[in-house]
């Protein structure tokens, strides 16, 4: 049966891949060169290919997924892009969104621009697409790593933190109406089964991950029952983490902290809206909407995005966007597929290049294009 | 007093909470990838632990170990709680088996403990014969069901009178009837055509009578499976002499395992076969027998595919059948086709041997 797909993608693959294919065997021969393996044995056949869904997204997403592409290429790495082009403000280009969230379903995985959301729609539909998705695919855990990375100029040294995003429910349950003219309700959800589930996701998380401490962030004085809910079932889900700390802190008061003492933090879980402002503002701490990683879980799916979800309209087709978010995606995506080695070699050439300083974007303070970041991340790829 | 603790709780808590339990997913799997709890256990159980990891990676199954050491240096309760909410929290777990040192009486079993504790109350093994394992009865294919939580493993021990000592066996209706209900149910979806109460009613009259009698109500159930039963001594002879005329037993603790270690001998020793162990919400994969193999750990001469066995149909439990087809087709290349024995099996190779083979074979079958 794995022969006959491997015939099949191997027909699939167009004729100009051809010479990538025997880097690709050349590289492999390489990396069977670790100790583990001897050199008597026969050399395995040829790797399947990961499928992997694409979605450039608005804005300066296409041009950050061509650099992915072109540090993919260079680094031969056994990963097919399926690309989709999704957008809500570009309708007529867009393909459905059922064809995306069955792409993914799929793959299994993701890596994803950002969308741009318009303020007013058209259709009167509530729910963008970025929520459709979402829903759908049930992603219901958005995980942020706020992470210094050396050779970026921040007031914050050595942050490294985690935030953990319910993002099914609460604000983005698209119910609102008008009961009575100039009044407007916006529900906010909070269940039972969803705070549990992302409670253990961030405990789970934590543990997986050697973390020490989890504060779940809340405004449970305000709004006793709904935040008051979230908070309980944290709780109660901290009682089977005996070896992790568990806090909680009021929405307002983390802002200021986060701004103040960011070291403070560990692993940060939130309800909807709270995560959306505190990932945007500890990214903001970290270096920027560019530089800052992200990925949403649901129990059979991941999409990595960048954290900050920016589209940065105005730089596009100006080439100086900032690729390293997207490029840290792209290395999570490969740890997560079981490509560790990939992973790691993407991410010690990024950290390289941002900490010589050479290939510094507008954002980082420099004049370095995207291309020019791109090329000095390849020419930095250890063998 | 922890045995029940289950039951307890569920009786006092609101229909609410109730309902919370249920909602917790039965395996912690994020994004496609699963979390299980590894309990590496004493003797063996280290190293055969460390060749599942290795041979996972290679072929890039989709799980994420949390080590748990559990081991019978540790007086303190502090890791058995640590075990024990680990496995609460991922559902699943695949385990060593852990020594038990008898010399100090307020040591239990943590083998048991932890069944107790997680009520994982059947203890399901497969003993299926391997054409390219050399024994004495051919094409045996024998499904061992055994009450795992009650009978002799109660831990109520005590001494009445100076040198007199009571240990207490105890049988439940409840206890009874829900591994008989498993072992038809089983029975049923894979197709098996007989289901053998084993037990000592002649003698216990009262407690293995009740067993018995539970038994055959719930045979009455299932009228397209046949039902029989037999005295635990002479079933013992059988198995032995006649192994082929059994398909399903259905066993009480004690007997249960005498008869599975007899079982897992017969096909070709302790080596080869993997034992599950459920409950209501939470599976622990393990060996078939249940020995700790000191006295092969560390020489490169223990044979690890029980282990791997077990990795298997904890592969298959939470749903990654693809996998876990994998590594049942490379284990059977190992004992049937490329032949691949250790000592137990009468061959000469090393565990490395296997191990190396089982990691070409699990790449082989994954990346092509």
């Amino acid at each position: 049966m794995f022969a006959l797909k491997a015939l099949k993608s191997i027909q699939n693959v167009p004729h100009s891949n051809h010479s990538f294919r025997i880097l690709n065997e050349f590289f492999r021969s390489l990396s069977l060169c670790s100790p583990s393996f001897q050199a008597s044995k026969p050399l395995p056949k040829a790797e399947s290919k990961v499928k992997c869904t694409l979605i450039p997204g608005d804005g300066v997403g296409p041009e950050l997924c061509v650099a992915v592409k072109e540090v993919f290429a260079a680094m031969s790495v056994p990963v097919e892009f399926e690309e989709l082009f999704l957008s809500e403000v570009n309708p007529s280009m867009s393909v459905p969104v059922e064809t995306v969230i069955e792409s993914i379903q799929r793959n299994g995985i993701a890596l994803k621009g950002i969308l741009s959301t318009p303020f007013s729609s058209s259709s009167g539909e509530l729910q963008t697409l970025n929520m459709k998705i979402r829903k759908q695919l049930d992603l219901y855990a958005n995980v942020v790593h706020v992470k210094s990375l050396p050779g970026i100029q921040t007031r914050h040294k050595d942050l490294d933190f985690i935030t953990i995003r319910e993002q099914t429910e609460g604000e983005y349950s698209a119910l609102e109406h008008e009961s009575v003219p100039g009044v407007i309700e916006c529900m906010k959800i909070v269940t039972e089964e969803k705070s549990r589930r992302i409670a253990k996701f961030a405990f789970d998380y934590a543990t997986k991950h050697g973390r020490k401490k989890v504060t779940a962030v809340h405004k449970a004085n305000i709004m006793k029952l709904s935040d008051g809910l979230f908070l309980k079932c944290c709780e109660e889900t901290a009682s089977l983490y005996p070896q992790l700390k568990f806090e909680h802190m009021i929405i307002d008061n983390t802002c200021m902290q986060m701004v103040s003492h960011p070291e403070k933090f560990d692993v940060m879980v939130m309800p909807n809206l709270y995560g959306n402002i505190i990932d945007n503002l500890a990214s903001g701490l970290a270096g920027g909407a560019g530089v800052v990683p992200g990925a949403s879980y649901s129990s059979d799916c991941v999409i990595y995005e960048p954290g900050a979800r920016h589209t940065f309209g105005e730089a596009v087709g100006k080439n100086i966007a900032n690729p390293t978010a997207m490029l840290l995606c792209a290395a999570k995506m490969l740890a997560h597929v079981n490509l560790p080695d990939y992973s790691q070699r993407l991410t010690n050439a990024l950290e390289t290049v941002i900490a010589s300083g050479k290939a510094r974007t507008r954002d980082l303070g420099g004049y370095a294009s995207t291309t020019d970041f791109t090329r000095a991340v390849i020419s930095s790829l250890a063998f | 007093m922890q045995s029940f603790s289950f039951q307890q709780s569920k009786t006092a808590q609101t229909k609410r909470e109730l309902s919370k339990t249920h909602h917790l997913p039965p395996v912690a799997k994020y994004g496609g990838r699963f979390v299980v709890t590894m309990l590496p256990g004493d003797g063996i159980g280290p190293e055969m632990m460390g060749y599942v990891k290795t041979v996972f990676k290679a072929g890039g199954i989709p799980v994420d170990f949390e080590e748990v050491y559990l081991d019978s240096m540790h007086e303190t309760y502090e890791h058995m709680d640590q075990a024990i909410i680990s496995i609460k929290r991922n559902g699943v777990a695949i385990k060593g088996n852990i020594e038990t040192r008898d010399n100090s009486r307020l040591f239990r079993s943590r083998n048991v403990e932890l069944r107790l504790q997680l009520d994982l109350f059947a203890n399901v093994i497969h003993c299926k014969s391997q054409p390219g394992v050399k024994t004495r009865h051919q094409n045996i294919d024998i499904i061992l069901i055994r009450q795992n939580t009650e009978g002799e493993y109660s831990c109520l021990e005590h001494e009445n009178v100076k040198g007199v000592v009571e240990s207490l066996k105890i049988i439940t209706k409840e206890r009874s009837e829900r591994i008989a209900r498993y072992a038809f149910e089983y029975a049923k979806k894979h197709n098996r055509k007989k289901v053998t109460a084993v037990h000592k009613a002649n003698i216990m009259k009262m407690s293995d009578g009740l067993f018995l009698n539970t038994c055959k109500e719930i045979a009455e159930q299932y009228p397209n499976i046949t039902f029989d039963n037999m005295i635990i001594d002479n079933c013992s002879m059988q198995l032995v002499s006649h192994p082929n005329q059994f398909d399903v037993l259905l066993l009480p603790n004690l007997y249960g395992n005498i008869l599975t270690n007899i079982a897992c001998g017969i096909v070709g020793g302790p080596g080869i076969t993997s034992g599950q162990n459920f409950g209501e919400r939470y599976a622990v994969f393990e060996t078939g027998t249940r020995n700790t193999g000191k006295s092969v750990a560390g020489k490169n001469i223990a044979n690890p595919l029980a282990m791997f066995n077990a990795s298997a149909d904890l592969l298959e439990y939470i749903g990654l059948d693809k996998y876990s087809n994998v590594l049942r087709n490379s284990i059977d290349k190992v004992l049937n086709v490329e032949k691949i024995h250790t000592p137990d099996l009468g061959g000469s190779n090393s565990t490395t041997d296997v191990i190396d083979f089982l990691i070409d074979d699990v790449k082989a079958q994954t990346q092509v």
